[in-house]
């Protein structure tokens, strides 16, 4: 009962809101119209939010801006014109247009002419390079304007057509052309029996890549060493990450990372000479990031070598 | 097909003055049958401006940072910048998220649980009255808790954006036959229904209301709601009469002269002015100062012929 009651009341004071807002509403001027008596809003008072952003208004194109230099105004031009010739109405522009070269039978040649040179073509080539320069142009409008953006982004010229997408930054001569390689190699013959392009130029590293540790410890850098090195850079490239938090080592540590390139001259050295082991305090922060090389020993390195 | 594409596009770019936002109505992972029933009764009402997407969608959580991605790309799919969102839980039952749209980014949220919902089923009434696809509602509230509380005043705006539908500048007066009834019936509780509008002559031109409860009808629990920020809300708010005329310098509009215009003159420098009606006395100088002229000449003249 009392859900009724409810209803009942709101139903009724919604038709005197109703009410009155038809009141003002029927006493707005009215025009006849087919079915009904037409009223024009008045301005709404309720502001809500927009749905999109207040679009920016558009650079003026270069026509545009020499126009309103020279004063030049826009005349309004019928779409069909008189065709002497035939006599007829025909388009001013486009199919079937008044002075589009069809059925011109003569043309006089001109001092200026070659000989040998075919007039007809030449009018069509002109034509022809009448409309790309205008292409050109109007795709330079849209350009400047994309840069002030004031295109609505879906707008943006050719190629970034795809919803919501900025246009894709400009990909280079060498990255595009490593693309392809880097394709190859992914597959499982490395791109042996791929179908190339014409014009395609081979991958710089053909083949799968792989690498091979030297049978023979030869001069150079031994593989112990080179894991070392290898787990090294591994640790300085996350170094933000490791450098944690164990105080009692945090001073040798900081060292480390300071010094790191004098430590690696000093140990590249001695290594060169053969021995595989630095002087002593050098020794102790990098003994303790080599334990935690360690660690990660197996996973790292072979994350090293699979490149 | 150029057209065609570029025609869609511009009716999504963003434009000056905005004729209503589309509803994407979609469900979460679990719905109920009150649930189903009250989108598919939303989407009849707006059947014009409207999207009704059938599958789950269990990565939507509108309230989460991370869950509105997929919203937004809804939203930028299908041009719509409303959304009605469904999800059923025992924490949340009958769970209806409304939220609107700025720039296809999430702008503000509203979270009303579904109460003793009745569908357009459920009630009887003269099918001729019944209101027709796309009319424009006249839309109640009643309550001081529209005015007053926080939600409710979100609720109403949101609502009305909602029920709204196409933004006209001219209504026919003929085809107004409905009209939502919202009453705070607490501060956290609003009755929402959908009447028909009969009506009845009058001794007058504004013909006397009646309001016929067609469905559906539901009772809407206010649960979390988020509002827009304040910098984006200020954006979002701009329309284009906000840019301030440019004002005429010394150009003003009168009721009864028209335009009026102001002109400065500067002062007159009367010593400095030429006269027009050469004073005798100036004519005398300029004669004697010729006949001195022709004196000397002639004096010259003769000293040369002597010499």
């Amino acid at each position: 009962m009392f859900r009724y009651e409810l209803v009942k009341e709101c139903l009724q004071e919604g038709t005197k809101l109703v009410q009155v807002v038809a009141d003002s509403l029927f006493n707005l001027p009215s025009t006849q119209d087919v079915d009904g008596p037409l009223v024009k809003l008045p301005p709404p008072t309720t502001k809500l939010p927009r749905e999109k952003h207040l679009p920016k208004p558009k650079p003026p194109t270069k026509w545009e801006e020499f126009a309103k230099r020279k004063g030049i105004k826009k005349r309004k031009k019928d779409k069909v014109a008189w065709d002497e010739q035939n006599g007829t109405w025909k388009r001013r522009f486009g199919y079937d247009s008044v002075n589009d070269g069809k059925d011109i039978p003569i043309i006089e040649a001109k001092m200026t002419d070659e000989p040998g040179e075919d007039p007809f073509a030449k009018r069509q080539d002109d034509k022809k390079k009448r409309v790309e320069k205008q292409e050109k142009n109007r795709l330079q409008n849209l350009k400047q304007a994309a840069k002030l953006g004031a295109l609505p982004s879906l707008l943006q010229p050719c190629s970034a057509c795809c919803y919501g997408s900025a246009p894709p930054k400009k990909v280079t001569k060498d990255e595009l052309g490593n693309v392809a390689g880097m394709a190859a190699t992914s597959t499982a013959s490395g791109g042996k029996f791929d179908r190339k392009l014409p014009g395609e130029k081979p991958a710089k590293k053909q083949g799968k890549h792989r690498k091979f540790l030297p049978v023979v410890e030869g001069t150079g850098i031994g593989s112990r060493e080179k894991e070392q090195t290898e787990n090294d850079k591994l640790i300085s490239k996350h170094s933000h990450e490791i450098l944690n938090l164990d105080k009692s080592y945090s001073h040798d540590v900081t060292m480390y990372n300071v010094k790191k390139k004098k430590i690696k001259k000093a140990r590249n050295r001695k290594n060169q000479e053969g021995k595989s082991s630095s002087t002593s305090n050098k020794l102790k922060p990098k003994k303790q990031l080599h334990k935690k090389g360690a660690k990660k020993g197996p996973g790292s390195s072979k994350k090293g070598k699979a490149q | 097909m150029k057209g065609r594409v570029k025609r869609e596009l511009d009716k999504r770019a963003p434009k000056l003055v905005e004729t209503g936002k589309k509803t994407l109505i979609l469900q979460g992972t679990k719905t109920s049958g009150t649930l189903n029933s009250v989108l598919s009764e939303i989407y009849n009402l707006k059947k014009g401006g409207a999207v009704r997407y059938t599958r789950k969608n269990d990565n939507i959580r509108p309230f989460e940072s991370g869950g509105e991605t997929s919203l937004e790309f809804f939203s930028l799919k299908t041009d719509c910048s409303i959304f009605v969102y469904s999800s059923h839980s025992k924490k949340r039952p009958n769970n209806l998220v409304i939220g609107r749209m700025y720039d296809h980014h999430v702008y503000d949220l509203i979270e009303v649980g579904v109460e003793n919902f009745k569908s357009i089923e459920s009630f009887s009434y003269d099918k001729k009255i019944a209101p027709r696809v796309g009319s424009k509602p006249f839309i109640a509230f009643i309550g001081e808790g529209f005015e007053n509380v926080d939600e409710l005043k979100h609720l109403k705006e949101v609502l009305l954006d909602l029920l709204r539908g196409e933004v006209v500048e001219n209504i026919n007066l003929a085809g107004l036959d409905r009209a939502y009834v919202c009453t705070a019936i607490s501060s956290n509780k609003v009755y929402l229904t959908h009447c028909a509008l009969r009506l009845k002559k009058s001794g007058t031109v504004v013909p006397r209301m009646e309001l016929v409860e067609v469905g559906p009808s539901m009772d809407l629990v206010v649960r979390r709601h988020r509002l827009p920020n304040e910098g984006l809300r200020k954006e979002a708010m701009k329309t284009a009469k906000d840019q301030p005329k440019k004002k005429v310098k010394n150009v003003s509009s009168d009721a009864i002269q028209g335009t009026v215009g102001k002109i400065y003159i500067p002062d007159q420098k009367v010593g400095e002015m030429a006269l027009p009606n050469k004073a005798k006395g100036v004519k005398r100088e300029r004669r004697e100062a010729k006949n001195k002229e022709a004196n000397e000449h002639a004096s010259k003249k003769q000293k040369e012929e002597s010499e």
